[in-house]
């Protein structure tokens, strides 16, 4: 019977895992530091917080909430990718073929739903709570204008995922909503001063969203690169720049 | 400043000058190319920006025609709305005693397509409510104009030929204009 403590003393002090890990488990203040500071996913949380910051009656706790519904949307989504094709001609067949002929794909469509939906009813909650709390004064001002440009890239992405299915909901909702883009002042072709800059409705803000004149195969294309890489994109780069700013205010919760 | 600074900048190359000083006397090289610099990743990013948004339109759309056949005058019985090409076409095509006109059956709200109402004589919109006279005026419900007009005429081989392109508005006069009327008694 090989002594166990031998082997795990062997492993823990080859060179293979001392390049990978490098710092061990010993339970010392300054370990703990260590083991958060040197890893680059999870240095940008803080390596210690207070007692308070777990006050969910204070903090409801929707921040967090929205960013664990946001992580499932994520995951869900990629997983969605291997089926879906973004093309009129196939994409409300490849959303019932995810539904009914790939193990498991059922689950994945609805938990996408379910966590688009639930994030935007969360990020109200979150938005309400830090009104409500007056975690918005100074010096956190700046992080709640950060957090209503991300209220907006949420909706955007709701609005775009709602096309993709590509039935009568979608198509209707997508027309309604590109149909107020026409009326934007100076952008939009029926909007005021429209005329006067000189858009028309071939190259206005609707046909730059709709990539045409009517909701078609480039408005589906165009709609799933903004749902799917743009938007992720920009969410992810302010989630990051909101979270530091959390830290730098104070920390969650602090003191006003 | 302490006093060593001032010595030392006594002793110092007088051809050397900190961005603070260089202010006051004429542009050095560092000034110069630190603009340039500046200003160079300024004009690739504007006329990266600019160039974005020439590339989101294309040239060419591939959209269904908008001028369309609509058979011959005869088909079409005085004092009806046609149905016949709203599923196709998103058109309806009225025949009055005097002669015809195109309305396109897309509500001046939000864009839904409204039903027409042969009962009650007017077109309703599902989506909000609108509601539109038989000539197309509006008057209940959100839309903030009458249905649009679309040109008709009489093609070669006696069928209406309608091109959804060429639109009429009623709120600037457009209804009276040739094209969006087509006189023919049938």
């Amino acid at each position: 019977m090989p002594d166990l403590n031998d082997l795990k003393r062997k492993i823990v002090e080859s060179q293979l895992w001392r390049s990978m890990f490098r710092h061990d488990y010993s339970d010392t203040p300054r370990n703990r530091v260590l083991q958060i500071m040197a890893n680059v996913w999870l240095h940008l949380h803080p390596p210690k917080i207070r007692r308070h910051a777990i006050r969910v009656r204070f903090t409801w706790c929707m921040g967090g909430i929205t960013f664990l519904v946001f992580l499932v949307t994520v995951v869900t989504g990629v997983i969605l990718m291997f089926y879906y094709r973004p093309v009129a001609e196939y994409a409300y067949a490849d959303m019932k073929y995810l539904q009914h002929d790939v193990p498991f794909g059922m689950i994945m469509r609805n938990m996408h739903r379910w966590a688009a939906h639930g994030m935007v009813i969360t990020v109200w909650l979150h938005m309400f709570r830090v009104f409500m709390t007056g975690s918005y004064k100074p010096p956190r001002e700046f992080n709640w204008v950060v957090g209503v440009v991300l209220l907006t890239i949420t909706l955007l992405l709701s609005f775009t995922g709602y096309l993709l299915p590509w039935d009568q909901l979608s198509i209707w909702a997508v027309t309604v909503g590109t149909n107020m883009a026409r009326a934007t002042p100076l952008v939009g072709s029926e909007g005021p001063f429209g005329e006067m800059v000189g858009v028309t409705s071939r190259y206005d803000a609707r046909s730059f969203l709709l990539g045409g004149t009517l909701v078609g195969p480039p408005a589906l294309l165009r709609f799933y690169v903004l749902h799917c890489i743009l938007l992720p994109i920009l969410a992810s780069l302010l989630m990051i720049v909101h979270f530091w700013r959390i830290r730098k205010d104070g920390g969650i919760s602090g003191p006003l | 400043m302490a006093d060593h600074d001032t010595s030392e900048k006594d002793q110092r190359d007088p051809l050397i000058v900190t961005p603070e000083e260089s202010s006051s006397t004429l542009w050095s090289r560092r000034d110069f190319c630190c603009l340039a610099g500046w200003g160079g990743i300024a004009a690739g990013l504007g006329i990266g920006g600019v160039a974005f948004g020439r590339l989101m339109f294309p040239r060419v759309l591939f959209e269904p025609l908008s001028v369309f056949k609509a058979g011959l005058p005869e088909e079409y019985p005085v004092g009806t709305v046609s149905e016949r090409w709203k599923q196709e076409e998103r058109v309806w095509i009225v025949h009055e005693p005097e002669g015809f006109y195109a309305l396109l059956a897309v509500c001046t709200h939000l864009g839904c397509t409204p039903n027409w109402l042969n009962a009650e004589d007017k077109f309703k919109c599902p989506c909000h409510g609108s509601g539109f006279r038989r000539n197309g005026v509006n008057f209940e419900g959100p839309a903030p104009r009458p249905l649009e007009r679309i040109k008709i005429a009489l093609g070669d081989d006696g069928q209406l030929v309608i091109d959804k392109s060429v639109q009429f508005r009623f709120e600037r006069g457009d209804w009276n204009k040739p094209g969006a009327f087509l006189k023919l008694k049938v």
